[in-house]
Parts: structure tokens; sequence; C-alpha cells
């Protein structure tokens, strides 16, 4: 094993649950103010991921106040308390850009059945 | 004064992340265990310097000058040689080896490599000129450099004027490199950001001061 692949073992989550475009997530993120640390959770519909080592992100999209929200997140920050899937979504494309120009009724998504 | 340096190098580049969370990009370099292959004294050479020894070599690989320099040490041979000078060298024997416990975390090194090569390159990559527009009449000087000088005087252009030329393929510092872990079992230390030169080019890690 080369160098740069063990330094970036130790780096990489594993215990997080596999998800894609598509599928809604909740994201708890470890917040720290001064001394005090807590947790926001941020829920919305992935709208990419980004492959990689441990460089990998996924962007999370939601609509809050009637504004849509992206965030983007390092899949192996240790900020990352966890991420539960909400449920899955059936998508085309890989990235779901279109959602950006979507609102309302347009802008939902259709559950995958996940029985396969 | 002790040691100040050591011969490393480039593995490459990755992420980590620290206890907050931060993303950090790295530079994972390895270094030594370098031997000390010479050790140059006042008396004798002019100068005080430790003489060391990186990237093992078998005998075959190694001219017979080489092989008569190196053998005093009794470590083996070596493809490349680096000299570090310092105040002192007591204390100091050929045969001995230096590795990168000389290091701490969280120190500011100073790393030395040879750039990548960019060949000969125009004003605008190497000097960051902005060119000329690609349209409203302007032709065949979309790149070109302009002006370089004034009139009837100065009638010269002027020394140091940056113009075309070799870009990279020579030595470059990174003054200011911090030091973000050391791993002793695999002689490595990573580093924050870039360091100059290609992967698996030879680097040498300085002590700052």
């Amino acid at each position: 094993m080369d160098a740069i692949t063990k330094i970036d073992q130790e780096h990489l989550r594993i215990d997080l649950p596999q998800f894609k475009a598509g599928d809604t997530v909740n994201v708890h993120i470890r917040i720290i103010e001064g001394e005090k640390e807590r947790i926001q959770i941020f829920k919305g519909s992935v709208i990419r991921l980004k492959r990689g080592r441990t460089n990998s992100t996924f962007t999370v999209r939601k609509i809050s106040g009637g504004v849509g929200v992206e965030r983007i997140f390092p899949i192996n920050s240790p900020a990352i308390e966890k991420i539960e899937v909400v449920s899955r979504g059936k998508v085309r494309q890989g990235r779901i850009y279109y959602l950006r120009n979507l609102r309302g009724k347009a802008a939902r998504i259709k559950p995958r059945d996940i029985r396969r | 004064m002790k040691n100040q340096g050591i011969i490393g190098q480039k593995i490459g580049m990755t992420t980590i992340f620290a206890e907050d969370g931060t993303a950090v990009p790295v530079t994972v370099l390895k270094t030594g265990p370098c031997p000390i292959i010479q050790v140059k004294e006042r008396n004798r050479d002019g100068y005080q310097a430790l003489q060391l020894g990186f990237d093992q070599l078998p005998e075959r690989k190694v001219n017979k000058p080489q092989q008569g320099h190196q053998k005093k040490s009794g470590q083996g041979y070596y493809r490349k040689l680096v000299e570090f000078r310092t105040d002192s060298v007591e204390g100091y024997e050929p045969g001995q080896t230096v590795d990168c416990d000389m290091f701490q975390v969280g120190e500011r090194v100073k790393i030395t490599g040879k750039s990548k090569g960019k060949g000969f390159a125009g004003v605008m990559k190497r000097w960051n000129f902005g060119g000329s527009p690609a349209s409203h009449g302007h032709h065949k000087v979309h790149r070109a450099p302009g002006a370089i000088g004034q009139c009837a005087y100065p009638a010269k252009v002027f020394k140091g004027k940056k113009m075309p030329g070799q870009m990279g393929n020579k030595r470059v510092t990174a003054p200011n490199a911090e030091i973000v872990d050391i791993r002793k079992d695999d002689n490595l230390i990573l580093v924050r950001g870039q360091v100059p030169g290609a992967k698996n080019s030879m680097l040498t890690i300085c002590k700052k001061g």
C-alpha cells in the first residue's frame, strides 16, 4: 500500500450510509460556538456526489423561507455527526442541477423502490 | 547549532482533516533516514558541514569514484548526497543516521526543490501579462508582450525586463512550510500546502534561522 493511500484510510469515514443524488437526507453537523458544542440538522435533497478520496463532497439543497439553499459537505469530515437517509429518490441524472430551475410541485422527486 | 537539514522526496498530495473538521491540504514527504557520509571540518575542508545520503543504491549502480567516497561511512551507497552547513560538527561521525525526529509538529521549515519545467514560455504564462484583445483589429498579436521600452531616451531596454524565456525547472524554496504531522514509522512528514517540484523529486528540508 502506498503512503498516501495509508494516510487517506485513516481519514475516510466508513460508518456513514450509502446515498446518491435524488435521496433526501438529514445531515447532523457538529457546530462549536465558543465553548459549547451543539448539533445542527440540515435536511434536503442530495443534488451532487463528488467522488474522490478524502476530498469527496456532496451537495444538499433545501428550500428555506422560499429561497433555495445549498450546502456542500466534505463526506469524510469529522464535523459530520451522522447522516440519516430519509427517503430514496428516483432520478435519471447523477447531478440533478435541473432542480434549481424548478419550484413547488415541479421540484418533487419520485420515490425509488429500494426493494429491487 | 545542531544539524540543520535532511534530504527528502515528494510523494504526493492529499487532504486530511483536523480535529475540528477543518480540511487541511497536505504534501506527503519521505524523509531519510539519511546516514552521514562525510563530516566536513574547518581545519581540513575550510568549513563545517555534514554530508548526508538519501535513496540507497546497489553497488553495481554506483561508479568507482563514488564507491570510494561513500565506502568510508560503511552505510552502503546512495543516489543523492547533500551537504548541510552547521556551526559545530562535534559529536557527529560518519555512519550515524539523521531522521525526521529532528523536526516537531507545528514547526516551520524551508523546503527547497527543483520546480516543474514549463519550457520556453511567453509573457502571459511566465509573468501574467494581460495580452491583447482577440478581435477589434488585432492580428497576430494576441499574446505578444507589447512595447518593451521608451524612445530616444533611454534608447535601450532596461536590464531585468520581463520577457519570454525558460520557465520552471529551477531551484525554488518554499520558505515557511508548516509541519502538520510526523510519522516516524514510515519516515514521512506531512507539510501544509504545496512544495516545489514533481512527484518523486528530491527535496531538502531545512530548519529555519
